[in-house]
């Protein structure tokens, strides 16, 4: 079943094209990774999926319906979700509020009702807290109880990407798009974010699309891999056949003479 | 500092746990005890104290307190919490007070208005609110710098609007008077108490009601707005919506405060809602600490009683030694250097005065300003000459060259100076500032407010934030 599908999506920074006329689709439940140099067009591909950048032409279909125009909060609600490059928590909000604040789309309690302690906003709070704690456990050792009530700006930069996916999870989102999991990280985490991508999809059917340039990484979670280059498709298949079509090998190392 | 192994966050809270005797012990004590507890004793406090036997005069200051309590509380909505750097908000005080002034007196007595108190406040407080709205959709697109521009804008605005159109029903600069005051259980409200249990009353109940906000869904929301508003969009917060919601609720509380302000004083004039108000109402804000309720009514509740201390002169000298000692006290580590410090300056100006008065009894022979144990405790210590008022000048100067050296200076010479300006300070006082009180009060809130926030720039009951992960 597809589940997202961009179909001839440009974009256009007045005289700069960031994406030129680009077809990508997922099924659910696949793990699609997006390669590609510096300035290829990945990160500029996660905002328009997001709706931070509107494309200048083509479709954006998610769950058959088209996502262009409408704005990143709406996106999010019906089930889209994303992590950054560079990590952007809530820093001073502690481990525990960051995953709750990400709950606001799918909650429904209002002012009268959260003042007035009404029992479903109390039901509602309970909940959120539940779910919370339910997907800081999903880390297992990593995000320990110890942490949840610190602020987010004391963990260690591979906790604040952990802590991140946890948000994105607590969208309620069935797409998750994430940017460099590995960047940054030693080995062994990098290792370790690779397993947490797959169980992702495994234990809790998340479909996932993610820009990696780390080709171990790559290697292990991908279904599918996609090739960018100046905003265009490259090439698309196995890790095997992309990562060694020519034009690939080019773009990364360069022309041999 | 930190032990190997342990994290940076966890030793520093347990450094803090573990040390009740530093200067901010006081403040982990209170957090110790939970918010609702502290609200409950706050609110008994607040409704006990004029049980000890006000005066009037002092009974207006409380109602001043709890005025200026119950705007910074809701100007904390949309700052501290939502991040929004609003400076049009005394516009929305004022906006409620002329909104119920409107209503519950006879200035639109030809249309047949004149309603009730009890029903004038609601309309007050809804209507400014939906101004607040339309403020904050009007500027949804800007934020930082820009939005305080616009927003100042507004206030402006409203200045303008207030002293120059329609002054048969707006009453140009003279407002409007002949306001009714508020009825309660069958009675109006006519005294300063009432007003003064009134607002107490209010205040309890409009915290309460924010911290619930605070701790719920949209509190939530409000604090990633802060954070990062384009990531809160991104997981799911419509950030305009949020906004709007600490914009409308910030002005329906400024509208409450400002219609109880209109009915307590039986008028409103258009030079109550000007910037000094917005600058006295940040003060207490930023001062008690943003984003926090118990720092709003706290830095509201200190800055009114210490501007009213220092109308009279006699209190203004207390409180300008208690908070050079205070500040002595609280920046001056370790204590044995604080002692040393302290015994240096009393030796000195024991021997400076002696020296003076056998060198000529005329310089030290002028009266010192400060009554009672000021006078008694000073009196053989201080150089005070008889006619003071030049020699005041250049300690004024003196006082500032050296606490300006003293900052970029360390160890013994930073001491040194220390001591100097504390001495300067205490001579200035007595010589000339003393005698100067409204000059000297405006100066001294001022210093008070630096000293604050280089103590604790957070404000009292604040948190540090981080800008950068």
């Amino acid at each position: 079943m597809r589940m997202l599908e961009l179909s001839g999506v440009s974009v256009r920074f007045g005289g700069l094209a960031a994406m030129t006329d680009l077809d990508l689709h997922l099924d659910k439940g696949e793990i699609v990774s997006v390669i590609g140099p510096n300035g290829a067009g990945k990160t500029t591909l996660f905002n328009v999926i997001t709706g931070v950048y509107r494309p200048t032409s083509g479709e954006v279909l998610f769950e058959g319906a088209n996502l262009v125009g409408r704005t990143p909060d709406a996106i999010a609600r019906r089930g889209i979700a994303r992590t950054f490059q560079t990590v952007r928590l809530f820093p001073n909000m502690t481990v525990k509020q960051n995953v709750k604040s990400a709950t606001y789309g799918s909650t429904s309690a209002g002012l009268l009702s959260t003042v007035l302690r009404l029992p479903h906003a109390r039901r509602e709070e309970r909940m959120v807290d539940q779910r919370a704690e339910e997907l800081l456990s999903f880390f297992g050792t990593r995000l320990l109880e110890h942490r949840w009530n610190q602020p987010a700006h004391v963990l260690s930069y591979a906790n604040r990407r952990r802590l991140e996916i946890a948000r994105a999870m607590a969208t309620n989102a069935r797409l998750l798009l994430i940017d460099e999991p590995a960047a940054g990280m030693n080995p062994e985490e990098t290792r370790e974010i690779g397993e947490l991508i797959g169980r992702l999809r495994d234990e809790r059917d998340y479909t996932i699309l993610v820009i990696e340039h780390d080709m171990h990484v790559v290697q292990t979670i991908s279904d599918r891999v996609v090739a960018l280059d100046h905003g265009t498709k490259v090439t698309e298949g196995s890790f095997d056949e992309v990562a060694n079509h020519p034009a690939v090998v080019e773009s990364y190392l360069g022309r041999t003479e | 500092m930190s032990s190997i192994g342990v994290d940076e966050w966890s030793s520093r809270v347990r450094e803090e746990q573990s040390s009740a005797s530093r200067p901010h012990a006081l403040r982990r004590h209170a957090s110790r005890i939970g918010w609702w507890p502290r609200l409950g004793v706050f609110g008994v406090v607040m409704l006990l104290l004029p049980h000890i036997g006000l005066s009037v005069y002092q009974e207006q200051v409380g109602i001043n307190a709890l005025l200026l309590a119950l705007t910074a509380v809701g100007l904390n909505i949309a700052v501290g919490w939502a991040g929004l750097f609003d400076l049009g908000y005394v516009a929305f005080y004022g906006f409620g007070a002329y909104v119920f002034a409107l209503l519950a007196s006879n200035q639109l007595g030809q249309h047949g208005i004149h309603l009730d108190a009890f029903l004038a406040i609601p309309i007050a407080v809804v209507v400014t609110a939906l101004i607040g709205v339309v403020l904050g959709q009007t500027t949804r697109r800007v934020s930082g710098d820009y939005l305080a521009i616009l927003t100042l804008f507004f206030a402006e605005a409203f200045n303008e609007v207030t002293n120059n159109v329609d002054s048969n029903r707006l009453g140009g600069p003279n407002g409007i008077s002949g306001v009714d005051p508020i009825h309660a259980f069958g009675s109006s409200i006519t005294t300063p108490l009432g007003y003064y249990y009134l607002l107490a009353v209010v205040l309890v109940l409009v915290m309460a009601g924010l911290h619930l906000l605070d701790k719920g869904r949209i509190g939530h929301a409000w604090q990633s707005v802060r954070e990062d508003a384009l990531v809160a969009r991104l997981m799911t917060i419509p950030i305009n919506r949020v906004k709007l919601i600490a914009y409308a609720l910030g002005a329906g509380v400024a509208a409450l405060a400002g219609s109880i302000f209109a009915a307590s004083q039986g008028g409103v004039y258009p030079i109550s809602f000007t910037q000094p108000t917005l600058v006295l109402i940040y003060a207490a804000l930023v001062v008690g600490g943003t984003g926090t309720l118990s720092g709003a009514a706290a830095g509201a509740l200190a800055l009114t009683v210490v501007t009213e201390l220092l109308r009279q002169p006699n209190y203004a000298g207390d409180v300008f030694y208690g908070a050079i000692l205070l500040g002595l006290v609280l920046t001056i580590r370790p204590r044995i250097r604080l002692a040393a410090m302290l015994g240096t300056l009393m030796v000195a100006g024991f021997a400076a005065r002696a020296i003076v008065e056998a060198a000529d009894p005329e310089w030290a022979a002028g009266p010192l300003q400060s009554g009672g144990v000021v006078r008694t405790l000073l009196g053989h210590w201080l150089i005070v000459p008889s006619s003071p008022t030049i020699p005041g000048n250049w300690a004024v100067v003196v006082l500032v060259a050296l606490g300006m050296a003293a900052t970029t200076t360390r160890g013994v010479v930073r001491d040194i100076c220390i001591v100097g300006a504390v001495y300067a300070a205490a001579f200035a006082w007595e010589a000339r500032l003393a005698a100067e009180p409204s000059i000297t009060r405006q100066m001294l809130i001022g210093a008070l407010l630096v000293s604050v926030m280089i103590v604790r720039p957070q404000g009292f009951f604040g948190f540090r934030r981080t800008a950068v992960v």
